[in-house]
Parts: C-alpha cells; structure tokens; sequence
C-alpha cells in the first residue's frame, strides 16, 4: 500500500507487548460463577506471563451487564490497582481496550495491565436475551424501532448488511459457508475447541435457517468461559517469560457514519473496516499483504468476510472469493482463525483470537504435536485433522474485531525479538 | 403521561421524557407517517434524535411522508427469538428506502424505514406473501394500533404501483 509510512517510529509502534495469556476450558455450563472463571484466567495469565499479582496494577474488562467488574478480580487475586476500566461492550473491545492499557502505560497511570472477559455466554446470559437471565420488559427507546419487529438478535440486527452485500456483488451461500467448513477444520486440531468435527459446505447448507442468509451453521457457538491478557511496554516484556507479541497497531471501536442507525448511512454492505484500515495499516507499517495470520472476527461466517474484504485483504465485493480460494486454510497464505473461532472453539467476544494470534507468535501453539525433550511442543505441520495447528515461522498477525456492520477494532501485532 | 400500548402481546412504554418519540409514534396513530424535519438544514431524519445528524441542530418540526419506497434489504426470520413471534415464522423484517430524500445528502444514504412485512390489514404476512418479497419490492407504510393513542408503522406491497420485474430474493 503506497500511502503507508513505514519509515517512521508511529504512534507507540513496537513499543507495546501482549506477554501474557489466560483462559478457561470453553464449556456449556461451567457450574461456576463469572467472578470465579475471571479469578482463573486472570491468574493463568499473570502466571503464563512470569507474573505475580503484585506485578499487575492496572485492570481493564468489558462487559454487557452479565459480568463482574475488575474491583471484585482485583480484590480475589490480591491486586492493588493504580487503575483500571470497566466498560459496556462486546466484540471489538478487547483491540480497543488493549490501546487504552498502552496509553494510560504510557501517561504513567500504571505499568502492567491486566484485560479480562468472563461470560456464562450460554447458561446464563445469551446473547439476542433469551436464557436464564432473560426478561420481557416493556419495549421503548431504540427498541421501538428494532426490538419491536422481532429484531432482537445479533443474526438478525446485521441481517440487511449481509443480504445486501448479496445483492450488491453476487456473494453466494456457498462461498460463504467455507467460513465455517475452514474453521471447523482448524478446530479439529484444537483440543480445547467446543465443536471439534470437520463440516462440509453442505453441512452448512443443509443446517437449519436461522433468519437468511444465516443457517444454524454459519452462527458461532455460546460457551461459558473466561479470557485474559497482559500488556505491558516492550522494556518490561524483555525479562518475562515467552516471546513478546509486539504491538504494531491498534484500532479501537472506528466506526461508520450514523452510529445512532448505521443503516441511514450506505452501502450498507461496507462495514466499519473500511474507515479503520486507513488508522491500522499506516501505524503499523505493514500493510495486508504482508500479514501471515488473521483473526477476522467470526461471529457469523459472514463477518469474517466483509471484515477481510473492507481492512483491504481482498478487492471490495471479492469478499465471497477469498473466503472460498482455500487462502484461510492452515497450510496456505493467510490462514483465519486458526483457533476454530467463535465459530467452533468457543465465544468470548474477540479477546480469544487475541490470545490464539499471541501463540502463533510465540511460535507455541497448543494443539497435539509430540512435546520434545526440551519441554517445546515439535510442529510438525501437518495439518491434518487432530495434527499441527502453528503457522510455520510465522511473524506477523492481524485481528480484526467486530461489534456491529458499524463498528469495529484491529490490531497488528509482530514476534518480538 | 408515559404513552402505553402493546404490539405482539409485548408492552410498549414512551415515558413522558421521550417526547420526540411520543410525538413520533402519536402521528402514527393519525395514520400519516412525520419523520422530524431539520428547520435549519431543511433534512428529515430517522430514526429519532436529540439533533440533527447532518448539522447538529437541535431545532425541528415534523413533516408528513407518503410512506412509500422501496425494500433495500431484508432478513426472513425462521428462528423467532421473542416468543411472541413464534407462531409467524417465518416472517420478515424489512429495511425500506423511502422516495422522499432517496440519495440525499449523500449518493448512500436514504431514509431507511424498518418494519415487518404485514397484509393490508397491519396483520403479519402470510408465507405465500414472505415468499414473493426482496430487495426492490414496492412497498407502503401501514399502521397497526398499539392502544393508548400510539401506533406502529409496518410495511405492506403496494397494489396500486407496478411492481420490478424481479425483485432479488436469498435463493432457494
């Protein structure tokens, strides 16, 4: 990309790290609370950085008032903050709140940064508001002109967005459907995935419709499960444990135009990547054409593609191409979602493609490979279903967070040194 | 008063501090759609707002509409997540350019009115009417009553304007 500044040190780039990683196993009834499956991601990811407790003092978490907030971690894992952050909000938070721990670093509110997500995404609180903790309160405020018309879910408020891009450039189910087929494939080479069989593209086709173009497959799965990561500055990554994911570029929450009712506001098919890849790119230096692995939010398959396409990995309207020319597969240029995804390892709204695009980095992905004498797991590459998952030698990721058609966060990272 | 209605067996409550809405959803109860028109840059707006989205201002008026226009995209719900919708699957949620201010002030943008696919009569679509609607369908607005002086706008296919040749539907 020719209006890229790759010659000068930009906006923090290279300064920042992604040095620790947390999760809990992705199940469908964790049998515990939120507070507890936050207290255990958290704490993996200090213990995964070199950390302790005392070593983190800043806090960010998101939530959509299903969630505890970072006082309550802080206070469970003996924490004492010099700042932290609560903030409303699902997918594209973890991008955005991973710039706002580099900034406040930065300002000297605090040092090392801990962003978590906990949910009991399925037994508790589901997403569209059905669930244990669902209500049926009396509609008013923007509900009048959504919620009203039995428009309550994710798949059905992004609808128009995805039978638009349809219309407007010919996209196909078919096409669409290898989202999923790429990513269960991915899957199957993930012990820890929720779904870990291989689905065909008429797997996809012939799974039930949800609300067109949506079949049951081409929707991500709910799971109960909590995420973390630690940010810190490149200085201090240099003495912990793993190879720093170095931070090149962040994006947080760029959005379209009428973000009271984005779809005033066309084509209704270009989502908010359009506007970010002109933030992304330039600080990072790099541009799509240079990224090895992406993690292009797939909350549905459909996500994954307008993502890809508007951040420039693909010309606009070729979305359904791409997704379809087999590039996203493990073992080709570009692999998406090595992870499985929402689609198929679990949902935490985005923060677990962060964590999956750290372990590429790290070059110490967690899949089935044999462990070597020197503790390191052997890839061996083969990406075969139940073998390697880790993308060879590779240096370079993009994750690409998705809210709405309208909103949306990215953020490039590189193998630190 | 907090205006309250009920569509779908669901309540429907406009607190007296939502005005622009109580006075968006009373027109609707006349039977003519007012979308809230700028005074200063002369624009129309929906949903409702505090200001004008183009130049921030916070004056206005309301303007009636025909209420006719064209479907830019839809989605066919076969999997209702409010019960109440359960038994009309599958149903549609339409999202319509009106003709008025189609384009304006930029070559996007339109007023983009959402609603469900009804019959004349404001009630649900049958399935042999879901089936034969898409992106290009000419469609005008209707009104359901809510009760309580409140009405819902929704869309029907306008019999009295000839219809596209094809009108683009998800394949079957």
């Amino acid at each position: 990309m020719s209006d890229i500044d790759a010659t000068s040190d930009r906006h923090l780039r290279g300064r920042y790290a992604v040095v620790g990683i947390g999760e809990t196993e992705y199940t469908r009834g964790s049998g515990m609370t939120t507070r507890a499956l936050g207290t255990r991601a958290v704490r993996a990811a200090v213990e995964d950085a070199g950390l302790t407790s005392a070593d983190i003092d800043g806090m960010l978490s998101y939530s959509g008032n299903d969630s505890i907030p970072s006082t309550v971690l802080a206070g469970d894992l003996g924490m004492r903050l010099n700042f932290y952050m609560d903030c409303q909000g699902g997918g594209s938070s973890t991008e955005a709140l991973v710039g706002i721990a580099m900034g406040v670093i930065e300002a000297g509110l605090c040092n090392t940064v801990a962003i978590f997500r906990a949910m009991n995404g399925y037994s508790e609180f589901r997403i569209g508001g059905t669930g244990r903790s669902s209500g049926r309160s009396a509609l008013s405020g923007d509900a009048l002109f959504g919620r009203v018309y039995g428009q309550a879910s994710a798949g059905q408020n992004f609808a128009h967005s995805f039978m638009r891009h349809m219309y407007d450039y010919g996209t196909t189910p078919e096409q669409v459907a290898h989202v999923k087929v790429i990513h269960s494939e991915h899957a199957s080479n993930n012990p820890k995935a929720y779904y870990k069989n291989r689905v065909t593209v008429d797997d996809v086709l012939a799974s039930r419709m949800i609300c067109k173009p949506l079949h049951l497959l081409d929707c991500c799965v709910e799971t109960d499960n909590a995420n973390c990561i630690i940010v810190t500055s490149m200085e201090r990554a240099k003495d912990l444990r793993h190879t720093p994911a170095k931070i090149l570029s962040v994006v947080g929450r760029c959005s379209k135009p009428r973000m009271d009712n984005h779809y005033q506001h066309g084509p209704i098919s270009t989502v908010a990547g359009h506007y970010a890849r002109h933030i992304l790119w330039p600080n990072a230096g790099v541009g799509p054409e240079d990224i090895q692995v992406t993690g292009s939010y797939d909350a549905f398959t459909f996500t994954t593609m307008l993502q890809l396409e508007d951040y420039g990995f693909c010309k606009k309207g070729e979305g359904g191409d791409y997704v379809s020319s087999g590039i996203m597969r493990l073992g080709n240029q570009r692999p998406n979602n090595t992870s499985g995804g929402h689609l198929c390892e679990g949902y935490t709204h985005g923060i677990a493609m962060v964590i999956e695009n750290v372990r590429q980095l790290r070059h110490d992905i967690d899949d089935s490979c044999p462990i070597g004498p020197d503790g390191k797991r052997q890839h061996t590459y083969d990406y075969s279903e139940g073998g390697c998952r880790q993308v060879k030698d590779v240096e370079l990721s993009a994750n690409l967070g998705w809210a709405t058609p309208n909103t949306g966060s990215a953020l490039v990272m590189q193998r630190g040194a | 008063m907090p205006l309250e209605g009920e569509y779908m067996g669901r309540a429907v409550v406009i607190n007296d501090l939502d005005t622009a809405n109580q006075e968006f959803y009373s027109h609707c109860a006349t039977g003519t759609l007012h979308l809230q028109h700028c005074t200063s840059c002369n624009l129309m707006r929906y949903p409702t707002t505090t200001a004008c989205p183009w130049c921030a201002g916070a004056e206005y008026d309301w303007k009636p509409i025909s209420g006719k226009g064209a479907v830019h995209s839809y989605t066919e719900v076969h999997h209702a997540i409010d019960p109440a919708f359960r038994q009309h699957v599958p149903y549609h949620i339409l999202l319509v350019d009106l003709d008025e201010q189609l384009g304006q002030p930029t070559e996007h943008e339109a007023l983009r009115i959402n609603g469900n696919l009804v019959d004349a009569n404001g009630e649900m679509a049958g399935e042999d009417l879901v089936n034969t609607v898409g992106i290009g369908t000419r469609v005008r607005i209707v009104f359901k009553d809510m009760g309580g002086g409140i009405a819902l706008p929704l869309w029907t296919v306008d019999e009295e304007v000839e219809q596209p040749e094809i009108a683009w539907r998800y394949p079957d």
